[in-house]
């Protein structure tokens, strides 16, 4: 049994938990003595705090009192600006906090908020991105040291020069991850020791942050996240309840909640920038790609610098010659955008393969047809071998479970009928970890690591990747993870968090296999237990080019009455090294399809050109898919074994599912109506427009 | 912490006393948009009185053949019941078309009638909303607008109705039954919304403490081919960019009666009566059909992003015309 736990579709483990609501998320934690906070947004767009009544406020009953950057504690200056809350009088966009309430209830914190009267002197505002912006510049890097352009060959001339040329330009709006639970923090110092339950995605980062802005030793800071309601890269970092949190809590010297409404989540915790992809490619008539130029035109917040960097994967997918990846970034006076679900790949992805699509129509050939043709030896932009790729494998088994080649466009009545395929793609990330395993003397074994269960089922692969390591049964391990307190581990993003504790913890029960063979005679009473860190190896260059790859094949109905769009279909096909559990990974695809789904035909927020925020605030306006809309979905993998990943064989597959979902959409609505839309999302109104312009 | 009373009605007598007695009331039901609205700080009621228990939960047959719905019949049931799903499809159509499962469970006919626009300038007291606070301007005439309305509009403000049964209420010539301070009366669903013109804080022609009692289906409509077709965002729980109610009878080829409505275009369910009159006694046929749809939507006045509408509304009243009204086959 034991060495059949890896890939095995195991249940998981808190799900009992879960469903009957024993699992304490972070608002749910009850401490003696719990004060409430509620954060006053701005109510301008651009300006400057030239003055605050709080007398109001204060004396709404049960307020406890009220923060500003007038009163607050000091904070020692973030590497994220979007944490400096209430150090400055500055607004830089609507929604900004301005105050903190702090009350004995969460209804007496509201009514103060409501009671806080701010004044400003504002400045005029741009919050209209369009490419060619003024303000546009052009980073070499970005997020943290990621490259943001590439370029070689003469990618100009060699497009003026190709025989088939397609120059387009798609467009994506701003979209919001919204998981399920909302943002919410608890903090409590006590003699000098700040305990923080919070909804994060990492709290080893979150204790660095923590550590850093209020000048104490991580030691004396522990962070907890044992169940998290969702992130999508919303809760990838410290964000502003958690340091608010701990602010007033230190002010006040009490425990003290800050939960964010759903309502103020849209301004507060970052989104996905609104892209323009111009994609032009050049082909040779028989359809190899000559030139390929990818320039992103997108915005940051004047506070913190984020780029969605939607050119980078179109370095990696297809052999070109001449290649030209550049992005132009425009810093508005909007809420600061940040991660969500394969930030930049998505939205690029949607944008290269949509252009391939009409590339293929241009040369009179099959899309996979053309894909394959451009499969590259080697990763066009980094130049390194792949470690493995099997993106050609994936559109020919999706084709085959597809029945691709027999699908043609039909008309039921006003409905027209198309299909579609896409490529998705996502980059094997890994990052150092630390973890421990222990053998105890009733048989068990116990591992800990600081990962993150944002519902992916964390705790139980890596169960599984313990068993196997020890060749044990599953039900032997038991894993501790989510409290800073455990040994260091990174976020659980980039879908990297299973390879990177994964790595930790192989290595940790391969230790410990090597203790316990020279161990002679029963255990000690409190086991024997072993430590391992991956730094130094988990980020060391690798001479291999390391992505997953998967085909998205989709079939629409377009209603020409109403321009509804509805997927009748969606099945994708991945390569992804070994799949660890075949439950929770065919979950992670299923979700990550239906988030596509969503950035295809329903989502998008829309930036308020008079007010600087985002109009859609609420799950009854931003339309994430119903259940109505997910008719079909299927997700399937090949087998890959691919020697230059990791103990495991793994790669990240939290992200791809959404990557190449929009443009197989997109597709597919092209296919069944001659129109080719390159907005998102294809919502009536626009899909009904462009029908009736044919 | 806002404080409100909460009185519980066993009659309407007693409801409509309460609701006089307390200056700033706010007659409960279902609570699916009241509540909201108050989480919102939206509605700030002073007291509560939850009519939701008053014996108004039934649907009956009077001698005429009306069939009166009472005002705290669910939607989920009001949907479900046999005459209607038999005798006024359309409106079983509209309520299904509408919200969610669970709203629908707890949603009454009353509240639905009124409820409040899902305008998110409304629905934001940071913004401005002349429906909200007189005075304070339009928020959506320069900001966003693409759900808002094209027909009946005024330049204080743009907001639509949010609910589809009225619109297949208003296609049926349904009225609804009030009982307040001055007594019992009835007024046609038609003409129970008003227009924004300059009072746009004023939904309905509701007045002070009158309760909604019931909804009165009219016989002359019961059995007539009548269907609702709704355009929106995403397969379930969203509202109408478009909707259309039809309910017509054909007479040796020729429109007999007709009740056409929209939703999703003004601010209140839009009786296409310039289209209904050219229709009446003229053939059945897709011509007259489209040249009338396009009568009533000449007065469409479209801001810069919902343009879309009149064509989408002109699709929809095709298409559910002529599928309940077919051209005669050819003898």
């Amino acid at each position: 049994m034991a060495r059949t736990a890896l890939g095995a579709p195991v249940e998981r483990r808190e799900g009992l938990a879960k469903v009957t609501g024993a699992a304490r998320y972070a608002a749910e934690h009850h401490l003696s003595g719990l004060a409430h906070a509620r954060a006053v947004p701005a109510g301008v767009i651009r300006g400057r705090i030239t003055g605050i009544d709080t007398g109001p406020a204060r004396a709404v009953p049960g307020v406890l009192t009220v923060l500003t950057h007038e009163n607050a504690p000091r904070l020692a200056e973030p590497d994220d600006a979007t944490l400096a809350l209430l150090q400055n009088p500055d607004v830089p966009h609507r929604g900004w906090c301005v105050a903190l309430v702090v009350a004995e209830t969460p209804e007496a914190a509201r009514a103060g908020a409501d009671a806080v009267r701010v004044s400003y002197d504002t400045a005029d505002h741009d919050v209209v991105l369009a490419p060619g912006h003024p303000g546009a510049h052009e980073p070499e890097e970005a997020n943290g040291g990621q490259p943001a352009g590439h370029r070689h060959g003469d990618p100009e001339s060699a497009f003026a020069q190709a025989a088939v040329r397609v120059d387009v330009t798609y467009r994506t709006p701003p979209l919001h991850n919204h998981p399920m639970e909302p943002h919410a923090s608890t903090a409590t110092w006590d003699r000098g020791r700040l305990t923080v339950y919070t909804s994060s995605q990492g709290t080893s980062d979150v204790r660095s942050v923590l550590a850093g802005l209020f000048a104490v030793p991580v030691d004396r800071i522990t962070v907890r996240a044992e169940h998290v309601g969702g992130g999508f890269g919303s809760k990838g970092s410290a964000r502003p309840d958690v340091v608010l949190a701990a602010l007033a809590a230190r002010h006040t010297g009490r425990p003290v909640r800050v939960t964010w409404p759903r309502r103020r989540m849209p301004t507060a915790v970052g989104h996905r920038a609104p892209t323009y992809s111009r994609l032009r490619l050049g082909a040779t008539s028989d359809g190899r790609l000559t030139a390929l130029l990818h320039d992103v035109t997108t915005h940051t917040s004047p506070v913190r610098s984020f780029v969605e960097l939607a050119g980078t994967t179109s370095g990696v997918m297809y052999a070109t010659p001449n290649l030209d990846v550049v992005h132009h970034v425009v810093p508005l006076d909007v809420p600061s955008p940040s991660w969500m679900r394969a930030p930049g790949e998505a939205t690029g992805m949607y944008a290269l393969e949509s252009a391939m699509d009409e590339l293929a129509d241009e040369l009179g050939m099959d899309p996979i047809e053309l894909r394959i043709r451009n499969e590259p030896d080697r990763e066009p932009a980094g130049g390194l071998p792949f470690s493995s790729r099997h993106l050609v494998e994936c559109l020919r088994e999706g084709a085959r479970r597809f029945d691709w080649h027999h699908h043609v466009r039909h008309a039921e009545g006003p409905v027209l009928i198309g299909t579609g395929v896409a490529a998705a793609t996502y980059p094997v990330m890994v990052s150092p970890c630390a973890a421990t395993a222990a053998a105890l003397p009733d048989g068990t074994f116990e591992i800990r690591v600081n990962a993150s269960d944002i519902g992916t089922g964390a705790r139980t692969v890596l169960a599984q990747i313990a068993a196997d390591a020890l060749a044990v049964p599953l039900d032997r391990v038991r894993t501790e993870i989510g409290d800073s307190d455990l040994p260091q581990a990174p976020v659980a993003g980039g879908s990297s968090g299973t390879a990177s504790w994964g790595s930790a913890v192989h290595e940790a029960c391969a230790r410990l296999l090597n203790r316990l063979a020279d161990h002679t005679g029963p255990l000690p009473e409190h086991g024997i237990g072993v430590r391992a860190d991956t730094s130094g190896r988990a980020d060391a260059d690798c001479p291999y080019a390391r992505h997953a790859f998967g085909a998205h094949f989709a079939e629409v109905a377009v209603d020409t009455v109403t321009g509804e769009v509805r997927v009748r279909r969606l099945l994708g096909v991945y390569a992804a090294g070994r799949i660890l559990n075949a439950r929770t990974a065919r979950s992670q695809f299923v979700g990550g399809m239906t988030m596509g789904l969503g950035m295809a035909l329903t989502e998008g927020s829309t930036l308020d050109p008079a007010f600087g925020d985002f109009a859609e605030a609420d799950l009854a306006s931003y339309h994430v898919p119903a259940h109505a809309d997910v008719p079909d979905i299927e997700a399937h993998w090949i087998d890959e074994d691919d020697p230059h990943l990791n103990p495991m064989g793994s790669k990240g597959i939290g992200e791809i599912g959404i990557v190449g979902t929009p443009a197989a959409i997109g597709n597919a609505v092209h296919h069944a109506t001659g129109s080719r839309l390159r907005t998102l999302p294809l919502t009536p109104d626009r899909v009904l427009t462009a029908l009736n312009a044919r | 912490m806002r404080s409100f009373d909460y009185v519980r009605a066993r009659t309407a007598e007693e409801a409509v006393e309460a609701f006089t007695t307390h200056p700033g009331a706010r007659y409960l039901a279902g609570g699916t948009n009241l509540v909201d609205l108050m989480k919102l700080g939206v509605e700030r009621p002073t007291a509560l009185i939850d009519v939701s228990r008053l014996p108004l939960d039934r649907l009956e047959e009077l001698p005429d053949g009306t069939l009166r719905v009472g005002a705290t019949v669910r939607n989920s049931d009001l949907a479900a019941h046999p005459l209607v799903r038999d005798r006024y499809p359309v409106l079983s159509q509209a309520l299904l078309a509408g919200a969610s499962g669970q709203l629908r469970n707890v949603a009454t006919t009353g509240g639905n009638l009124l409820q409040r626009t899902r305008c998110t300038y409304f629905q934001d007291p940071g913004k401005p909303c002349n429906k909200r606070e007189p005075g304070s301007g339009c928020g959506a005439l320069a900001g966003v607008h693409r759900d808002h309305a094209v027909l009946g509009t005024s330049p204080h403000c743009v907001a639509t109705h949010p609910s589809d049964m009225a619109v297949a209420l208003a296609a049926l010539d349904a009225r609804v039954e009030l009982y307040g301070p001055e007594g019992t009366r009835t007024v046609d669903v038609s003409d129970f919304h008003r227009l924004p013109e300059d009072r746009p804080e004023r939904d309905t022609e509701i007045r002070h403490g009158e309760l909604i009692t019931g909804v009165l289906l009219p016989a002359a409509a019961a059995g007539a081919p009548s269907a609702y077709r709704k355009a929106r965002d995403r397969a379930s729980y969203a509202f109408a960019l478009a909707s259309v109610a039809v309910v017509i009878r054909v007479a040796g080829g020729r429109v007999s009666r007709v009740g056409l409505a929209f939703g999703g275009l003004a601010h209140r369910p839009w009786r296409a009566r310039v289209a209904e009159a050219a229709l009446l006694g003229e053939p059945a046929a897709a011509g007259v059909f489209a040249s009338a749809v396009d009568l009533e939507l000449a007065a469409a006045r479209p801001l810069p992003d919902n343009a879309y509408k009149v064509p989408l509304a002109r699709n929809l009243a095709l298409d559910v015309l002529t599928r309940l009204a077919p051209a005669p086959a050819p003898l």
